[in-house]
């Protein structure tokens, strides 16, 4: 091993892939980075703006960095909230979901139902859902007195949405748990039922610390997603009522596309996927490394 | 601490619906004595697992009776049991320490504290686990974590019984000799009754007072070692156990004596025999080559294992395993077969015919 023949053409191996990454990643990002640092007056003329659009992103006492500030805020109350019932929910179905049998197929065909619909379509099928006049979720909760309207209510806005996003994605985290689950010996189980333990001891014991690898991608993937989510808040509420759903994807599409303010959006496109890039990145090394220590 | 009965116990595993039912386990009838060690000895897929499996509660029987100190408990679940269980693959709890590991069954059952502590001491001392106690079990190498596991097995001192499936495995045989012997010793100091699976005849003939063999989930014979090694009651037993197995040739029974090939071997018993295939069985160990004398065989080849020499024979075109005696040498193709006297068995359909001794010899 030691002696491994060291020969720096075979760099050229990874021109291809460089080349390819060039057009779809980096060529495209650089019009955003270009953005970032101008300004116009109109008529296509730029001009250099420095480092501007930034400082005034990042200071929460502007317009735009008040805006940018709520949305995180928002954005990351958001992500935390479906986190935190989607994963004990997921465990807890995949728990329930039959080890043998016809019913092992029909459950996970089930529980996998929603991850296969569209996205736009899963917006459209709780906006529907939701409304007060012809909505069976709407009308039900409004007819047995309970005050519901997504459309002028925040509290009724965002328990909408996170019901939705539990709806379409506690199935995943579930399917994944599932597969952790059928890892684990049959000997495990029944060491556990000889030495006495109950089933709570079995879960905390047995389980939950098999699970551990699968649930850290559950938590990345989970995390990664409702940071960006976009379409189905779009569909369902457009972000409102005001400013309540209003999470970064959907503040920074209406500052790009409906107030074409091009500067502030590149800045605020840049920070955000730097922002997503630092948090996966800290995830990932922190749950690895927590898993390396108690290894040792 | 108990005696446990098995009566008429087999087990079909649920097939297809108006197929004839295909037994795992075939009906058994056996009482393990408390206090005893045993051992269930048979190839891979013979229905000792399944066996174990039944008298710790994970599979019910679908026919026959279990029961603990004369009390029926066919139908009661594993944790009512009071059964310990080791299982092929080390079992550990990875959050918890090899100390916490090893209180766990204890634990469980609300056990005090402080007894639960000595218990746990004791056992570490036994299996060699104290240096580890307080470190955490998932970082510890395959054959720790077996210990611990045969540990979480022992600790429960008021267990029934102690089931040991396959336990070695995974340990290298270095350590397998020193836990084989461990675990004998641990059975003398804490006598209990300990029902110890494996394939291994060694294993097996060392660890247990009484052998169970079995084969397509059949029992073929239980006894000690030595009722194994000299009477083995099914001609499977005769070849799965020793080293070589068991010679079988097949053979026309003529009174006193055994004709093979126009070759005659002298039985020293009468025999009265039902209809069926015969053979006649002798282990290498009591059958010997000479250059001279005895049955004429034809010498193949010899084999030197350093502390005993075998020699592969031929006899009218059976094969056979004789020792070869290390004062004889044999020059040629040519050589005699003797047979010791009373180590000569008689199988019909593999099973095993006791004769009549005679107690006058018939000419004076």
């Amino acid at each position: 091993m030691l002696d491994k023949p060291w020969n720096n053409r075979a760099w050229f191996f990874v021109i291809p892939v460089l080349v390819f990454v060039l057009f779809s990643s980096i060529i495209p990002m650089m019009t955003v980075v270009n953005y970032s640092v101008q300004d116009t007056m109109g008529q296509n003329n730029f001009f250099w703006n420095g480092a501007a659009w930034f400082q005034n992103l990042l200071d929460p006492t502007t317009d735009i960095g008040g805006r940018f500030a709520a949305a995180l805020v928002r954005n990351l109350i958001f992500s935390l909230v479906v986190l935190c019932i989607e994963l004990p929910l997921g465990i807890a179905v995949a728990i329930c979901i039959p080890r043998h049998g016809w019913r092992v197929g029909a459950a996970l065909v089930l529980i996998a139902l929603p991850l296969l619909i569209p996205w736009t379509v899963v917006g459209t099928i709780w906006q529907i859902f939701a409304r007060q006049d012809i909505g069976l979720l709407g009308a039900a909760l409004n007819s047995v007195g309970i005050h519901y309207n997504d459309t002028q209510d925040p509290t009724s806005a965002w328990a909408t949405i996170v019901v939705m996003d539990v709806w379409h994605w506690t199935g995943m985290v579930a399917l994944l748990a599932y597969a952790g689950l059928k890892a684990i010996p049959d000997a495990f189980y029944q060491a556990a039922r000889i030495d006495g333990a109950s089933r709570w001891s079995v879960f905390r014991n047995i389980e939950l610390p098999k699970l551990q690898k699968v649930l850290v991608i559950a938590v990345l993937l989970r995390f990664m997603e409702s940071f960006m989510i976009y379409t189905e808040p779009s569909v369902v509420t457009g972000g409102g009522p005001g400013e309540a759903t209003s999470f970064l994807s959907l503040d920074l599409v209406k500052i790009a596309l409906g107030q074409v303010d091009l500067g502030n959006a590149a800045a605020m496109s840049l920070v955000y996927n730097l922002i997503t890039l630092s948090l996966c990145w800290i995830f990932f090394t922190v749950m690895t490394q927590l898993e390396q220590r108690k290894g040792s | 601490m108990a005696t446990i009965t098995l009566d008429h116990i087999a087990h079909a595993y649920p097939g297809p619906s108006g197929a004839e039912k295909r037994y795992a386990l075939k009906p058994i009838e056996h009482v393990w004595q408390n206090g005893r060690a045993y051992a269930l000895l048979g190839p891979s897929g013979c229905g000792k697992t399944t066996l174990l499996n039944i008298i710790s509660g994970l599979v019910i029987p679908s026919d026959g009776r279990l029961l603990f100190d004369g009390q029926d408990v066919t139908r009661l679940p594993t944790e009512k049991r009071n059964i310990a269980q080791v299982f092929q693959f080390p079992v550990i709890y990875d959050t918890m320490t090899v100390a916490e590991n090893l209180a766990f069954p204890l634990k469980n059952r609300g056990m005090e504290r402080r007894l639960i502590e000595a218990r746990v001491a004791e056992i570490a001392e036994l299996l060699d686990l104290t240096p580890v106690l307080r470190r955490r079990a998932r970082g510890l190498t395959a054959d720790a974590k077996q210990k611990i596991s045969l540990g979480r097995g022992l600790v429960r001192s008021d267990v029934s019984a102690v089931l040991f499936d396959e336990p070695l495995t995974v340990i290298d045989p270095a350590l397998k000799w020193e836990l084989r012997s461990k675990l004998k010793a641990v059975h003398q100091a804490l006598d209990m009754l300990m029902i110890y699976v494996t394939h291994d005849q060694v294993e097996a003939l060392t660890f247990a007072d009484e052998v169970v063999v079995m084969k397509d989930g059949a029992v073929l014979q239980i006894g000690t070692p030595a009722d194994l090694f000299e009477r083995p009651a099914h001609s499977f037993v005769g070849y799965f156990i020793g080293s070589p197995g068991m010679n079988f040739l097949p053979a026309v029974i003529e009174g006193r004596q055994a004709v093979v090939d126009g070759q005659r071997f002298d039985l020293g018993a009468q025999y009265a025999l039902p209809a069926g295939d015969v053979q006649i069985g002798f282990r290498p160990d009591y059958a010997t080559v000479t250059a001279s004398g005895g049955i004429p065989v034809k010498l193949q080849r010899i084999e030197d294992l350093g502390r005993r020499r075998l020699a592969r024979v031929t006899l009218g075109g059976h094969g056979l395993v004789a020792t070869l005696p290390n004062d004889v040498t044999l020059t040629g193709e040519a050589a005699g077969l003797h047979v010791q006297p009373g180590h000569l068995h008689v199988y019909v359909d593999e099973h095993r015919i006791e004769g009549q001794r005679m107690t006058e010899p018939l000419h004076a």
